[in-house]
């Protein structure tokens, strides 16, 4: 079988360690290994940057523009809940209130991203390629989602170490071997699975209600419930966010749906909230 | 780290919508209720609008901490000032009292007021005080980070001599929109009008606030 040019570690940019510098090429001649095993035959010098890439032209994503905010999701009884809103910001301004931040991958898994909404096209992009080997290989075979958890673990940390992230912070979600799965990857490679999992605003304000209330056995309408609270609490305290939210759902027989926007009911009627200072006059 | 790690550590600040709009009859002033620290809501129903007196109320953006100890003072020297006077105090001269505050502390304050407020001699009045200690009378102003969005929009909707009624639509719409791009501003809408008669204070809480473009309507809350 010929060996197929990957565009995966292509995707890494030069100087990468991998199946290409296996390979004896002049790198590995031009600079033979010196007597020590701590280096890499490859010929990738160790700590050192690859002079390639000093005078590059590349552009290194230094701080993102229109950013995502938090993602939330959850185990339940017959599989997952991934939920976030739909508003890409610009800055502190509220421009795209219509960007799908869940990525359907396959019929087992989903990926959802805060951060840099630019960087999250590029990761769907991989995921795409990866996905239409599968399909051409028409084996029946999938991607599961550790094995999509993986990869991107790999991509989000190679990327880190060259200094050029992409700003990030990823949740897969799927059923692994008929058992539910989620992982998150934050943008520097931090990686981890859970029951529950969030990143941005969710980490303070949802997470403390999904280690109150989420139970791996719980039941498809409580997981609803409890993802519309934690939505709502992010909703009330992250100032870019709207009310616009999308959850998806991958379960073990009915795949992966996504659903379209919906907006959650918001209290302001409580009394106190038209006069706060009405039994203590003089305050703020 | 994570991408979108939350920093408590960010000063407490009033990015804001704020309005204020004479009418025939009086002024109308109209704010948002967000109170942001970094991008956490401290406050999601925030009351921007404070009385100095009976007859003149501000309008505060800027830091929270700074508008407030403005606030604080001129509410305390106009007190004095109408007990010496025995006469409800003048929109101008407490409008002033606000700018010689800010003016004189220029350095270490980050304060953007709209004082505006009824007396007898003038009316209903609008006075702004930006940043450095400007101070300048217009008929209408609007302020804040969110009021960058409604410039066009003021501009063309707003009328000398409006009624009561539709200077309050003007108000309300123009901070509706404001809200739905600033995520600095949001959560509910609350308006002060002031007249010969007196004050009347309103609040319209964020559920009852018209949905914009790209927003959702109340048909598809789903819970």
């Amino acid at each position: 079988m010929l060996p197929r040019p990957t565009t995966h570690s292509k995707a890494l940019g030069p100087g990468v360690a991998g199946p290409e510098l296996a390979v004896a090429t002049s790198a590995v001649l031009d600079r033979p290994p010196q007597p020590g095993a701590h280096l890499p035959l490859s010929g990738a010098q160790p700590c050192a940057v690859d002079p390639a890439t000093l005078a590059d032209p590349r552009q290194h994503t230094k701080y993102p523009y229109v950013t995502g905010t938090s993602v939330m999701a959850i185990k339940y009884k017959d599989g997952v809940l991934v939920g976030c809103d739909t508003l890409g910001a610009y800055g502190s301004t509220k421009r795209y209130k219509n960007t799908q931040r869940i990525y359907h991958v396959n019929s087992k898994c989903v990926v959802a991203a805060g951060g840099e909404i630019s960087d999250f096209q590029y990761i769907t992009n991989l995921l795409d390629e990866l996905t239409t080997d599968d399909y051409r290989t028409d084996d029946g075979i999938e991607l599961t989602p550790q094995e999509v958890h993986s990869y991107l673990c790999r991509v989000m940390y190679n990327r880190r170490n060259k200094f050029d992230p992409l700003w990030n912070s990823l949740v897969v979600g799927g059923v692994q071997e008929g058992k539910p799965f989620l992982g998150m990857i934050g943008m520097i490679g931090t990686h981890y699975t859970d029951s529950h999992v969030t990143t941005g605003f969710a980490n303070q304000l949802a997470r403390p209600l999904f280690r109150e209330r989420q139970q791996d056995d719980m039941s498809e309408e409580e997981a609803l419930k409890l993802m519309y609270d934690a939505l709502r609490v992010c909703y009330y305290r992250d100032k870019v966010s709207i009310n616009k939210f999308q959850i998806a759902k991958v379960t073990k027989d009915g795949g992966v749906s996504i659903s379209e926007p919906f907006a959650l009911d918001m209290r302001w009627d409580y009394k106190l909230f038209a006069q706060p200072t009405k039994w203590a006059v003089g305050a703020w | 780290m994570d991408a979108n790690a939350p920093s408590t550590s960010a000063p407490v600040s009033m990015g804001t919508s704020i309005i204020a709009v004479t009418f025939n009859g009086g002024v109308i002033l109209g704010a948002d209720s967000r109170t942001s620290t970094g991008n956490y809501v401290a406050n999601r129903v925030t009351d921007k609008i404070t009385p100095l007196c009976d007859n003149v109320y501000t309008l505060r953006s800027g830091s929270a901490a700074d508008t407030q100890a403005i606030a604080g003072y001129v509410q305390h020297f106009i007190a004095q000032h109408q007990a010496e006077e025995g006469d409800h105090v003048t929109v101008k001269t407490a409008a002033n009292l606000v700018k010689m505050m800010a003016y004189n502390n220029k350095d270490i304050m980050q304060a953007g007021l709209i004082v505006a407020g009824f007396d007898k001699y003038g009316g209903g009045q609008v006075y702004s005080i930006s940043l450095g200690g400007t101070i300048t009378a217009t008929p209408f102003s609007m302020s804040g980070s969110g009021s960058t969005y409604i410039n066009g929009f003021c501009d063309k909707y707003w009328r000398e001599n409006m009624s009561e009624e539709e200077a309050m639509d003007f108000v309300t719409r123009a901070l509706r929109y404001a809200m739905t791009w600033d995520a600095s501003s949001g959560g509910c809408i609350r308006t002060v009008t002031i007249t010969a008669a007196g004050t009347k204070r309103q609040f319209i809480q964020g559920s009852l606030i018209q949905p914009t473009y790209g927003e959702l309507p109340r048909e598809q809350i789903v819970a």
